[in-house]
C-alpha cells in the first residue's frame, strides 16, 4: 500500500477483531429475533446497525451489554468468551433506547453513577461530569431531575452518562433520534471526535440512514434478525448486495425483468417490445431467470431528445416534479406503467426549468451506473 | 359556584365525623367527673343563656392533664406504645417489602392472583384471625406442639401473653397495609433502570441498595404509616394475646372509660394520643403530596 494507511482492518485477514459473533442464535420462545449471525467488529470502529423496526437491534446490543444470553452460538470479546462475564463486569456501556435515566436522581448524579462504582476520587469524578455537562450542553440543568427537562434533553443526558466512564465499547441505541437536525449533526462530530481522541469502538443503531453514512466506518443492514449486509456506507450505496439493501438505503428505482446473461454484461427483458436493459455484471444466472436492476435517481438522465450511445434509455412522460431546493426530482411514467425517479441538481435558477407535466422525455443510464441484482 | 358545592363536600364530612367528634371530647378532657349520666360536669345549659354559658366555660380546667403527668402510667403506657408501634413497624417493613419484591418481580399472570391472596386475610373478621393466634400461640397451641413434635423444642414456649406475641399479632394484621404501597411503587419501576445500574457497574445487590430502594422510599414511608398510626393506638392485640407487662395506650384509655369510668381521664389521654399522631398524620400527608407532584411530570 502507498497511500495513507486507510483505516479498513475488515480487509486485513491477519487483524484481530474486538467482538465476534459465531453463529449466535436468539430465541424468544419459539419466536427468532436473532438468525445465526456470524459478525466481527474491529477496535476503532464506528459500527452502524441499520433496519427496519423490530428486526433485532437492540436484542444484538444486548447481547453484547450482557442483558441477554445468546440461544446459540459465541460471542468473543477480545477473543474471549462474554457469556459467562455479567454485564456490570463488561467493558461495555449501553445507551439505552428508553434512556433508563435514573427518575431520583439529579442528572449530575446519573452521569456521575458510573463513576462512583469505578471508586474515582470524588474531584475526578467532578470534573469528568461536568466535561461531560459541557458536551451535551446541559450545564445549567445539572441540578433537575430528569423528570424535569425535555425528551432531548433526556436524551443528551442518556449519550453522556454512557460516555462518561469511557468504555472499551459504547453501545448506542439510537442516541440521537430526538434530537433536532443541527444539535444531531453536532453530536455526531462529537461522537466521532470522541472516538478518535479515546478509540473507543462504537456500535450505533440509527433509523436514520444518513447519520450511518455519515459516521460509520461500517453498516450492517438487518432484516428479520439476518444480516443482509455488512460493508462499508459507499459500498452499501453503490453495490448493494440485494434489492432489500438498496432499498432500504437511500432512493431507488428497480426494475425487474428476465435475464439475457452476456459476457461480464447482463441484459435484462423488462417490458415487451422495449430494448433490453443493460447493465455491467457478473452474475451467473440461467438465461430467463428473474434479474434486478437497482439504478439511483441521481444516476438516470433526464433529456428531450433520445441520448445518443447511452447503454439504457427509456422513454416516458412526465408525470410528477418534486422541487426540492437543491435537486429537482422527477417522476417519469413508463409506457408499462411503471414510475422511475429521475434527479437533477438544479445549478440554475428554477426560472429554466428544462421539462414541465406531461412532457415526453427519455432517461438514459450507462452500464455501470445500476446494480444487476438477483434477490 | 358548583365547583365550591364539590370542595364543600368532603369538608362537610371532615367537620361532621372529625372535628365534632374530636371537639366533644376535648370538652369532656376539660371537665370534672361525677357519678352521674353523662358522668362529668359541666354540661352546657343554654336555658340560662350567656350567663350560663360564661358559668359552664369557667368550669373548664386542664386538671385532668396535669393529673396525666402525676401518674407514671400514662406517660409510661405513651412511650411503651411508641416502642412497640417502632418496633412492630420496622418488623412488618422486614417481612412486608420482600412480599411485595416478590409479587413485583412474579410473572405478570401472577400478580393479581398475588394481589388477592394479601387482600384475602380481609374476608374474615379480623376478631376471629387475632383468637385464632391465641389458638396457634397458646401453651398448648398448634405452633409449640409442632415444634415440641419436630423435636426442635422440648418444652413449650411461653409466647401467648407476651409481647412477642402483640409483635406477631401487628405485623400479621397489619402486613397488607405494608406490602401494597410497597408493591405499587414497585410494580411501576422501569426494569430497564437495573440494567443501566448494572451496565454502570453496579453489582446486582448494589443496584437493589442504589435503585430500587430509593425508588420504592415513598411506598416504603407510606405503609410504614400506616402500619404505625393504627398501631400506636392498638386496643384489641395487646389486650388478646399481650400479657400484663404488655403497656399501650389503648387499654389504659380501655380502661379509664369502661372500668373506671373516668370519661374525662380517659378523654384527656385520647387527645394526647391524636396530638402525638398529628405529625406522623401530616409527615404521611406530605411524603404523599411529594409523590403525587413527582409523578405530575
Ligand atoms: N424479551 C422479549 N421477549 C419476546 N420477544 C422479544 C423480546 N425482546 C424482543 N423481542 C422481539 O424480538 C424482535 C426484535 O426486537 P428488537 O428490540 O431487537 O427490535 P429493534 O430492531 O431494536 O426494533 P426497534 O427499531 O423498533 O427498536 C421483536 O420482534 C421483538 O418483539
Ligand atoms: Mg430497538
Amino acid at each position: 500500500m502507498t497511500a495513507p494507511a486507510e483505516f479498513s482492518p475488515w480487509t486485513d485477514p491477519s487483524a484481530k477483531p474486538l467482538i465476534r459473533f459465531t453463529g449466535v442464535t436468539k430465541r424468544f420462545g419459539d419466536f427468532t429475533a436473532i438468525d445465526n449471525v456470524d459478525l466481527d467488529i474491529f477496535e476503532k470502529e464506528f459500527f452502524a446497525l441499520l433496519g427496519p423496526s423490530g428486526c433485532g437491534k437492540t436484542t444484538l446490543m444486548r447481547m453484547l451489554a450482557g442483558f441477554e444470553m445468546p440461544t446459540e452460538g459465541l460471542i468473543e470479546l477480545d477473543g474471549q468468551d462474554i457469556a459467562p462475564v455479567p454485564p456490570n463486569k463488561r467493558a461495555t456501556n449501553m445507551m439505552f433506547q428508553s434512556y433508563a435515566l435514573f427518575p431520583h436522581l439529579s442528572l449530575r448524579d446519573n452521569i456521575a453513577f458510573g463513576l462512583h462504582r469505578e471508586k474515582m476520587p470524588k474531584d475526578r469524578i467532578a470534573a469528568r461530569v461536568d466535561e461531560m455537562l459541557k458536551l451535551v450542553q446541559l450545564e445549567p440543568f445539572a441540578s433537575r431531575k430528569p423528570h424535569q427537562i425535555s425528551g432531548g434533553q433526556r436524551q443528551r443526558v442518556a449519550l453522556a452518562r454512557c460516555l462518561a466512564k469511557a468504555p472499551k465499547l459504547l453501545l448506542l441505541d439510537e442516541p440521537l433520534g430526538a434530537l433536532d437536525r443541527k444539535l444531531r449533526e453536532e453530536t455526531q462530530f462529537e461522537l466521532m471526535d470522541i472516538q478518535e481522541k479515546t478509540g473507543t469502538t462504537f456500535v450505533i443503531v440509527t433509523h436514520d440512514q444518513e447519520e450511518a453514512m455519515t459516521v460509520a466506518s461500517r453498516v450492517a443492514v438487518m432484516d428479520h434478525g439476518r444480516l443482509v449486509q455488512v460493508a462499508t456506507p459507499a459500498a452499501i450505496y453503490e453495490t448493494p448486495n440485494s434489492t432489500y439493501v438498496a432499498d432500504f438505503i437511500g432512493d431507488v428505482n428497480i426494475i425487474e425483468g428476465k435475464a439475457e446473461p452476456g459476457d461480464g454484461i447482463m441484459g435484462i427483458a423488462w417490458a415487451e417490445g422495449q430494448p433490453n436493459l443493460t447493465g455491467a455484471s457478473d452474475l451467473t444466472l440461467a438465461s430467463g431467470a428473474t434479474v434486478f436492476m437497482a439504478i439511483r435517481p441521481e444516476k438516470v438522465r433526464i433529456s428531450a431528445e433520445k441520448p445518443e450511445g447511452a447503454a439504457n434509455a427509456v422513454a416516458g412522460k412526465v408525470l410528477d416534479i418534486a422541487y426540492l431546493g437543491n435537486i429537482s426530482t422527477y417522476h417519469v411514467e413508463l409506457p408499462g406503467g411503471q414510475v422511475i425517479k429521475a434527479q437533477t441538481a438544479n445549478t440554475d435558477r428554477i426560472a429554466r426549468r428544462d421539462f414541465t407535466w406531461e412532457d415526453a422525455v427519455w432517461l438514459s443510464w450507462s452500464a455501470t451506473a445500476g446494480v444487476v441484482l438477483e434477490r | 359556584m358548583r365547583r365550591a358545592l364539590v370542595i364543600a363536600v368532603p369538608y362537610f364530612w371532615l367537620l361532621a365525623l372529625f372535628l365534632v367528634p374530636f371537639l366533644i371530647v376535648l370538652k369532656i378532657s376539660l371537665s370534672d367527673t361525677e357519678l352521674a349520666i353523662p358522668p362529668y360536669t359541666p354540661t352546657l345549659d343554654l336555658s340560662e343563656g350567656w350567663a350560663g354559658f360564661r358559668a359552664f366555660l369557667a368550669a373548664l380546667d386542664l386538671e385532668n392533664f396535669t393529673f396525666l403527668t402525676t401518674d407514671d402510667l400514662y406517660w409510661k403506657a405513651y412511650l411503651s406504645s411508641l416502642q412497640i408501634a417502632v418496633v412492630s413497624t420496622f418488623l412488618t417493613l422486614l417481612v412486608g417489602y420482600p412480599i411485595a419484591y416478590g409479587m413485583a418481580r412474579a410473572d405478570e399472570a401472577w400478580r393479581p392472583t398475588l394481589l388477592m391472596l394479601v387482600i384475602l386475610p380481609f374476608w374474615t373478621s379480623f376478631l376471629i384471625r387475632v383468637y385464632s393466634w391465641m389458638g396457634i400461640l397458646s401453651q398448648e397451641g398448634y405452633l409449640n406442639q409442632l415444634l415440641v413434635g419436630l423435636g426442635v423444642i422440648s418444652e413449650p414456649l411461653t409466647i401467648l401473653n407476651t409481647n412477642t406475641a402483640v409483635y406477631i399479632g401487628i405485623v400479621y394484621t397489619y402486613l397488607p397495609f405494608m406490602i401494597l404501597p410497597i408493591y405499587a411503587t414497585l410494580e411501576r419501576m422501569d426494569a430497564s433502570l437495573l440494567e443501566a445500574a448494572e451496565d454502570l457497574g453496579c453489582s446486582r445487590l448494589s443496584a437493589f441498595w442504589l435503585v430500587t430502594v430509593p425508588l420504592s422510599k415513598s411506598g416504603i414511608i407510606a405503609g410504614c404509616f400506616l402500619v404505625f398510626i393504627p398501631t400506636i393506638g392498638e386496643f384489641v392485640i395487646p389486650s388478646l394475646l399481650g400479657g400484663s407487662q404488655t403497656l399501650m395506650i389503648g387499654k389504659v384509655l380501655w380502661e379509664e372509660f369502661f372500668s373506671n369510668r373516668d370519661w374525662p381521664v380517659a378523654s384527656a389521654v385520647a387527645v394526647i394520643l391524636l396530638l402525638i399522631l398529628v405529625i406522623p398524620i401530616i409527615l404521611f400527608q406530605r411524603n404523599e403530596q411529594r409523590q403525587r407532584e413527582a409523578e405530575g411530570k
